[in-house]
């Protein structure tokens, strides 16, 4: 029977200080690895005996604005279907420098979602095949998901108030 | 054996103004063809969301655009005289709007059906183009989110009505060419 904390034990047993920040949030294992070693830790997590996450179910990014040095996270959720259990962890980056390694060469899946999360969060998947955008139109010249916008620009004019109850 | 009943009830629209004497009638051209291009709309439905569902009440037999002489709608747009456009457009979308607006034949007409396809509706995000006029231009807004079946038969007859009374040479103005010109359509 796999549980927590012997994912838990086999990272830390495999990792040591690489892996960090272990909490089980509605019971889910959540941990955060070096940006750097993100694929060690997914090849281990999918090849690994008896860990067998050998699904990708989503990844994704988060911007906190407020975290200087490490304002994009990168996400991944990981699921062993065998087990019913899925597994959460993350990578931080700079986002002057929002270098990561792509997942592509262990799940074809991290295709299309490393280009979502490129394309709202400006994550700059490194050796990914591909990297353009998925969703919005190839003309936008930034990533609208960053939390670095106004909510509501106040210089445009295609809006008119009247209409509007502003 | 029954009767023979006829509808008595049918209605024919009025001739327009003109010189009518003894197997003849005269009057202007624009209003014959305006009569006769008026009663004949074959729409095409540009539908992407909740005021399309509006639409399809108003082509069923309760609403009955049909009614109108626009029983035959038209998924091609090299057949059509008047796209309505029911819901939002995102700027994804746009190109592929104004290339079907393209692709139909003069004499055309627009409709925007609804708030989003009038100015981007409650979606003022960066995805949603804010209005099909900044790609296209609009004979006829629809204002409601949506609007219920009777709004989108009004909007539909005030487009009869602007075929009705333009002028067969509109197209060859100067203010039309204009008008595209400021689209970007030669």
């Amino acid at each position: 029977m796999l549980t927590n904390e012997i994912i838990q034990q086999q990272l830390t047993e495999k990792f040591g200080a690489l892996v960090y920040n272990f909490e089980e949030p509605y019971g889910m294992l959540t941990f955060v690895t070096d940006r750097d070693n993100n694929l060690k830790v997914m090849n281990f997590l999918k090849e690994s005996e008896g860990l067998g996450f050998n699904f990708l179910n989503d990844l994704t990014a988060v911007h906190y604005p407020d975290q200087i040095g490490k304002e994009l996270a990168v996400v991944y959720m990981l699921q062993n279907i065998q087990a019913g259990l899925r597994i959460r962890f993350k990578v931080f980056t700079d986002i002057t420098n929002p270098d990561v390694f792509t997942a592509t060469g262990i799940f074809e899946t991290a295709n299309w979602l490393e280009r979502e999360a490129y394309d709202f969060f400006g994550v700059n998947f490194v050796g990914h095949p591909n990297l353009i955008r998925i969703m919005n139109v190839e003309e936008m010249d930034y990533h609208p998901l960053r939390k670095e916008y106004p909510l509501e620009d106040q210089t445009r004019i295609d809006k008119d108030d009247d209409m509007f109850g502003r | 054996m029954r009767p023979v009943t006829h509808n008595t009830k049918v209605k024919v629209v009025d001739a327009p103004q003109g010189f009518a004497g003894e197997g003849f009638f005269t009057t202007k051209m624009s209003e014959a063809v305006g009569l006769a291009r008026s009663n004949s709309i074959w729409p095409l439905p540009f539908a992407t969301s909740c005021c399309g569902i509006e639409f399809m009440a108003t082509m069923a037999a309760h609403y009955d655009l049909a009614r109108f002489g626009a029983e035959r709608l038209s998924f091609s747009p090299r057949q059509c005289d008047l796209i309505m456009v029911m819901g939002t457009i995102s700027k994804k979308m746009a190109p592929v709007l104004r290339q079907v607006y393209l692709q139909m034949a003069e004499p055309r007409w627009v409709m925007a059906v609804g708030a989003c396809a009038s100015s981007g509706g409650v979606f003022d995000t960066y995805s949603v183009l804010q209005g099909i006029d900044q790609v296209i231009p609009v004979d006829v807004y629809v204002p409601g989110c949506p609007p219920r079946p009777e709004a989108i038969i009004d909007g539909f007859m005030r487009i009869q009505d602007l075929i009705r009374t333009e002028s067969i040479r509109r197209r060859e103005s100067d203010k039309y060419k204009e008008l595209l010109n400021s689209y970007g359509i030669q």
